[in-house]
């Protein structure tokens, strides 16, 4: 049974992770236009890596 | 207006149910608008701008518009929101950029306007990020105290009590702070009606709630075996995802109305003391402001003439499709158009205007009846509440008196409490609602609130009003095969010189044919000379002509000394007005007609489109009364309208609605707006109301029957924490389950 007493600190503890990574996506907007992030990634214009003519 | 109504070109398919918009041009009758008020200064040189976006629904759309934006030097970001469709840009520079970033939008073949959010925007969008954050808290303790609580269930006797009560501690640790926040829009909803003298859903959750969290720590003080932590968190959980989706459903439908009131912004043209003229935004006005306003131009506030006469077109105020001639002196109200000849005013405070101020009475006078309506909800609960309350102290008593011990007899009538908390009203009446919203907003069709749909559910007679709302608002010409192309040509080049209805809708006609000498008379018509002939085109009393011809308005053509020759002129109904009338007759609806026109008029157009009853020259006061006697008598009453003049109908009706380019107190008067001025919403919006308040009403009766089962369990002794906690679980799920049932029909 002493297991227990490490068992469910650390299954709160992971659930509270949980909670605080939730809280942080809020914060940093990532709920504020779900439909937008959602279709703008099909168009990033990304940047090369590197530059061929570095080479 | 007829630029609206043309620029339907958009792209199909995308999949926001936005595309049937049309983009809008801010001002309608030209005129670049100044929007730099709108821009916000950060730093030094540094600037930015909220802006409304018409027309963007896809990815493509997006990425079009962030580049295009990013392309203007000096703009250092463009980010645009495709929920909300609002677009900010930041730059460095000169404020004066703004109108750059404007006309590269249009350029773009995107609509845009300038956009500020308001206080209370502000408010609902913190009072939902709240309920989600609530949410979450709630669901984190639900998972952690159910897997002690599953412990404590299944361990049986095997579990030593000292164990026991750890998990009971533990859980109390974890269930009394999440209540204590998650429960505070429960809390706060029925302190505030408890302290009106009145009841709501909220009393019983909330009572509920702290009782079983009490006991439940109670019992874990005393190391007792029954707490209830498990069923007080999943209960709010379960009720906060019914509170969020309701938040979310107002807040989406209340982006979009006044997505639509940003896009109707217009400008104006202030004289300066100094004399100077400069180009502001109509919310820029102040009263006393001198304004210029040329023909053509919508009046942007409330004014009184300095100088000038001209024609104006009183429609949206008073539902007459002919304009009236008005002088010096005279006070104008903000909607109308000026279209003959331009006009120097003076802005007026909305309150010291006689007409408008009495129609702001009547409104308000309006809003209060509609304020006697109560939801389902809320309905249900003032008898649900009462009768639980009373069979969970007949149960303490009973227990009591049965010889039981104080404590068998509290935690009985908790558990009654507890099992008939109703989940199934506070999810399931949102989450059809929700799904009812979403498939109005697929149709074009903007739903104010959930309630809406109660009211609509139940109309029984719509009430038209007729100009702007099942007409054009705008004159046609009808008796062009009687006219020879000459006479067509010569009117038409007259014509467009004037902005007047009735020369608009000649505009079409317009070929290349030289006039000299175009003069416009206000309140008379036209006169000009083509090659050496002189053309007059206008009233019969301009051309003296006796006028002859009944329910049409009519103009007449002089070519020299030549006898006159009439033209017919007509509001037209709308495309979809006969379809959308027959429809609703097949759904068994009565069907009137108010308009503030001509009798006759009135009667024409009820004929046309097979509406039996009809009433012409109706006042504001009039048409509300008319509604208010309907309303009485049972009819529910549902108000169509589009003016000024409808307001308080539209407020005294039992459910309201009206087309998106509505004037702005008519809007707001309305329960559902009609997106791409479409008339055929009506009775999808009907039908879906319908099937939801059907839904609705399923849900109510499983709730009930559910506590039928449940409440003899409870008072015996019989629900144990487990079973509450299945049973709440169950019948939430259940309701939700017949919610989720109307998107597959």
């Amino acid at each position: 049974m002493s297991a227990l007493l490490w068992l469910i600190p650390i299954a709160i503890s992971l659930g509270l992770l949980g909670l605080l990574a939730f809280f942080w996506s809020m914060k940093s907007g990532q709920f504020d236009d779900p439909e937008g992030d959602a279709s703008r990634f099909l168009y990033s214009e990304d940047k090369p890596i590197f530059n061929e003519n570095d080479r | 207006m007829d630029k609206i109504d043309s620029t339907t070109t958009l792209a199909d398919g995308c999949p926001s149910g936005l595309q049937d918009i049309p983009i809008q041009t801010l001002d309608p009758m030209g005129g670049h608008m100044d929007i730099t008020p709108y821009v916000t200064h950060i730093s030094d040189n540094k600037y930015s701008i909220n802006l409304i976006i018409q027309g963007a629904h896809c990815a493509g759309c997006v990425a079009k518009i962030e580049r295009g934006v990013s392309d203007i030097s000096g703009v250092t970001q463009a980010r645009m929101n495709l929920s909300t469709l609002r677009l900010n840009v930041a730059w460095t520079g000169g404020k004066h950029l703004a109108n750059d970033i404007l006309s590269a939008l249009r350029a773009l073949g995107f609509g845009a306007a300038p956009y500020e959010l308001d206080t209370a925007q502000a408010q609902s969008q913190s009072e939902i990020k709240f309920l989600l954050r609530a949410i979450a808290v709630a669901g984190f303790a639900v998972m952690n105290v159910m897997l002690l609580s599953i412990a404590v269930w299944s361990g049986g006797t095997e579990m030593s009590l000292k164990t026991q009560s750890m998990f009971h501690w533990i859980s109390a640790l974890i269930a009394l702070p999440t209540v204590a926040y998650s429960g505070q829009p429960f809390f706060r909803s029925a302190w505030s009606a408890l302290k009106n003298r009145h009841t709501n859903m909220d009393v019983p959750i909330s009572l509920a709630v702290i009782l079983a969290c009490s006991l439940s720590l109670y019992e874990t003080i005393m190391g007792n075996p029954h707490t209830y932590f498990d069923a007080a968190v999943m209960l709010l959980f379960l009720l906060l995802i019914g509170r969020y989706l309701d938040a979310r459903l107002r807040l989406r439908t209340g982006e979009a109305a006044r997505r639509l009131a940003a896009l109707q912004v217009t400008s104006a043209t202030v004289i300066l003391p100094s004399g100077d003229i400069k180009t502001v935004p109509e919310t820029a006005i102040r009263p006393g402001d001198r304004l210029m306003i040329p023909a053509g131009q919508r009046l942007p506030v409330d004014c009184t003439i300095l100088s000038g006469t001209s024609d104006i077109d009183m429609h949206i105020a008073t539902g007459e499709t002919e304009p009236q001639l008005f002088g010096p002196g005279d006070a104008l109200y903000s909607g109308t158009t000026n279209l003959t000849h331009p006009l120097t005013v003076e802005a007026v405070a909305l309150a010291s205007h006689s007409f408008l101020s009495e129609i702001t009475k009547l409104i308000e006078a309006g809003e209060q009846s509609k304020s006697r309506f109560v939801k389902i909800a809320d309905r249900a609960a003032r008898i649900y509440v009462p009768f639980v309350h009373s069979i969970a102290a007949l149960t303490f008593l009973g227990w009591l008196l049965w010889g039981a011990d104080f404590r068998t007899a509290t935690l009985s009538a908790i558990a009654v409490l507890i099992i008939t908390c109703p989940c199934a009203l506070g999810l399931a009446v949102p989450a059809v609602h929700i799904v009812a919203a979403g498939r109005l907003f697929k149709h074009g069709i903007l739903i104010r609130s959930g309630d809406a749909f109660e009211r609509l559910a139940k109309t029984k007679t719509v009430i038209f009003d007729k100009t702007g709302t099942l007409t054009l608002g705008r004159f046609t010409l009808q008796n062009e095969d009687k006219l020879t192309p000459q006479q067509l040509k010569y009117a038409a080049a007259l014509a467009i010189h004037s902005n007047h209805p009735v020369a608009r809708a000649l505009h079409s006609f317009h070929e290349d044919c030289e006039v000299n000498h175009v003069s416009e008379h206000a309140g008379g018509g036209l006169c000009g000379k083509i090659g050496q002939t002189v053309v007059k085109f206008g009233s019969a009393k301009f051309v003296n002509s006796p006028s002859s011809f009944e329910g049409t308005s009519q103009s007449w053509l002089k070519i020299g000394d030549a006898a006159p020759i009439v033209f017919q002129f007509e509001d037209c109904p709308r495309d979809s007005a006969p379809d959308t009338i027959a429809q609703l007759k097949a759904q068994g609806l009565t069907i009137e007609l108010l308009s503030g026109d001509q009798q006759k008029i009135a009667r024409k157009t009820a004929q046309d489109l097979g509406i039996d009853q009809w009433h012409g020259e109706v006042t504001p006061q009039k048409k509300m009364d008319l509604l208010k006697t309907r309303r009485s008598d049972g009819h529910y009453p549902l108000m169509v309208g589009d003016g000024i003049n409808d307001a308080p109908a539209m407020t005294a009706a039992y459910s309201s609605a009206s087309p998106a380019t509505a004037a702005d107190v008519a809007r707001s008067a309305a329960d559902i707006i009609l997106q791409g001025d479409k008339l055929s919403g009506l009775p999808i919006a009907i039908r879906i109301a319908r099937h939801a308040h059907r839904r609705v009403a399923e849900n109510l009766t499983l709730a009930i029957v559910y506590n039928m089962i449940a409440i003899p369990l409870a008072i015996f002794g019989f629900v144990n924490p487990l079973v509450a906690a299945l049973a709440m679980s169950g019948s939430s799920l259940l309701v939700t389950l017949n919610a989720l049932r109307m998107t597959r029909s």
